[in-house]
């Protein structure tokens, strides 16, 4: 099938970027159930090093899934009204509110992370509790909510169906519940998936809002990758992969149904 | 309730979140920077200063670096995928795009299993071969995560690009290499361009990578870092925040206009 001197090496670079992405990655979930990694495999498997890492780190594990859940449902309380805003009046009002709200895509988390810590580090109450972690994960993950569902929205004719339903009656409130909603279900999974996969993986902000009682996972994680014997920084990456490689094949599948929708 | 009035409520927790939580902020943050010893002459330190020219310079090597071989390696390798099926093709894509939302640190760490000190290049070469915690160790780590980034975008264009043009190039007798330098490469160049700005951009704002692997290099996000938790110079941690979010963002901005889609920055 390969036969040209040309796809040959194509074939060989795009291997040796799978391998490149791939090893790394196996060997982090060999090490995390291996007894002793300096001396290889030969040494047994075991899953002591995965539970020395619940003992420690449960509780940022906990706050992590926590954290993803409340954001999940800040995103939509503040996302889903502002898309259907958004796609009922196209303008370049519009336009430029969302190119506002889609900075934090494109400033690093660090700058957004002094900029918040700037206006509210002195506010002891909110910096040391966890909703100062959660508005810098809203603030990160709100963009993808909205374009996610804009995207759907923008792709039906949501004037006509609403004219419609409006001739028989029914209220803005109805006409959003009874028809925006459902239409847009399929950018509102997609969102939603898109934002819980990265609010558990958020590190830039994260790492600058934290408290030292307040971890979350990626947190822990470089706390265990600094000061941790190579098995148990392993055993808890292994965990983190469990929990955000599903997430994360869901997102695209769902990302995947949503754009086929908004063609 | 009019329909006018009924819009304009679903917007409002919008405002109200972003005018507190992004746009103060980003205010208070320009503000910040003009409230050191030097004034607004701090926007000109870091020009005038070698230990910040220095990082602005090396950020930029190391990411133009990223993005020229991420851009050659995804790009043959998105042109591959696309062009061709076999068996285990999906299973390629997804070794390759998976990676796309693992945070920065733990891929920092992976690099340190393969060049650390106990990582896999010194157990298997002869001699001691590490890597990990110098500039080839970052480049490697931002390299990770802008593979998967580039080849999305790349991917996207080549499913959109007529095969039937390839085909009448060949027919007219052009070479392979003819026919990927005067057909292909012009029909990818914007999201080429696109996907580069992409990697340039993330290269440059990497945190997460440059916490675990750049304890000893002066990448920007680091200084940053290290200007604000160690020498509590917040004016300069400020400014330099400033200047490098909006590179990142024109890049993104350019990006969007080309291609018509960002990936998410971040690593």
């Amino acid at each position: 099938m390969f036969r040209s001197k040309t796809k040959l090496l194509q074939l060989s670079v795009t291997l040796t970027a799978c391998a490149f992405l791939l090893i790394p990655t196996i060997m982090s979930v060999l090490a995390g159930v291996t007894a002793n990694y300096f001396q290889g495999i030969s040494s047994g498997l075991t899953f002591k090093w995965v539970y020395q890492v619940w003992e420690l780190y449960a509780d940022s594990i906990f706050l992590s899934l926590w954290i993803a859940f409340a954001c999940l449902i800040s995103t939509l309380i503040i996302g889903l009204p502002a898309a259907y805003g958004l796609a009922r009046h196209p303008g370049w009002l519009s336009r430029v509110l969302e190119e506002f709200i889609s900075l934090p895509l494109a400033v690093p988390g660090l700058a957004l992370a002094l900029a918040l810590l700037q206006l509210y580090g002195s506010m002891k109450g909110f910096r040391a509790s966890w909703t100062f972690i959660l508005v810098g994960h809203v603030l990160y993950t709100l963009p993808f909510m909205v374009r996610s569902i804009l995207a759907v929205l923008a792709a039906i004719d949501l004037k006509t169906l609403e004219e419609g339903a409006a001739s028989l009656g029914a209220s803005p409130w109805q006409r959003f519940r009874d028809i925006v909603v459902p239409n847009a279900m399929p950018g509102i999974l997609a969102g939603a998936l898109t934002v819980v996969t990265l609010s558990i993986g958020e590190f830039n902000l994260t790492w600058m809002l934290h408290t030292p009682y307040l971890k979350t996972l990626p947190v822990g994680l470089a706390d265990s990758y600094a000061s941790m014997r190579l098995e148990v920084a392993s055993a808890y990456t292994l965990v983190f992969f469990v929990l955000i490689v599903p997430l994360l094949m869901a997102m695209q599948w769902a990302s995947a149904r949503a754009q086929r929708i908004a063609q | 309730m009019t329909n006018r009035h009924f819009v304009l409520a679903c917007l409002t927790p919008l405002l109200i979140f972003s005018l507190a939580f992004l746009a103060l902020p980003l205010v208070r943050l320009f503000l910040a920077s003009g409230e050191g010893e030097a004034g607004w002459a701090i926007y000109l330190d870091i020009l005038r200063k070698p230990r910040y020219l220095e990082t602005l310079v090396l950020t930029v090597l190391v990411s133009l670096a990223t993005t020229f071989t991420a851009l050659a390696i995804s790009t043959t390798a998105g042109m591959f995928l696309s062009r061709n099926q076999f068996r285990g093709r999906g299973m390629l894509l997804s070794i390759m795009t998976l990676p796309l939302a693992f945070p920065g640190v733990v891929i920092g760490f992976l690099i340190i299993l393969l060049g650390g000190r106990q990582g896999l290049i010194n157990q298997i070469t002869p001699g001691h071969v590490v890597f990990a915690y110098s500039v080839v160790g970052l480049f490697l780590g931002y390299l990770y995560f802008s593979i998967p980034r580039v080849l999305l975008t790349v991917m996207a264009a080549a499913e959109k690009l007529d095969p039937a043009l390839e085909e009448a190039a060949r027919t007219l007798g052009a070479s392979p290499y003819r026919v990927v330098i005067d057909v292909i490469m012009p029909g990818l160049m914007p999201s080429l361009i696109a996907a580069g700005a992409i990697a340039f951009a993330t290269a440059m704002g990497a945190f997460g990578t440059a916490f675990t692997l750049a304890t000893n290099i002066d990448v920007l996000p680091m200084v940053i870092y290290t200007e604000f938790t160690l020498s509590a110079n917040i004016a300069m941690a400020a400014a330099l925040s400033i200047v490098l979010g909006i590179v990142t963002w024109i890049l993104l901005l350019i990006a969007r206009s080309l291609s018509g889609t960002t990936v998410a920055a971040g690593g």
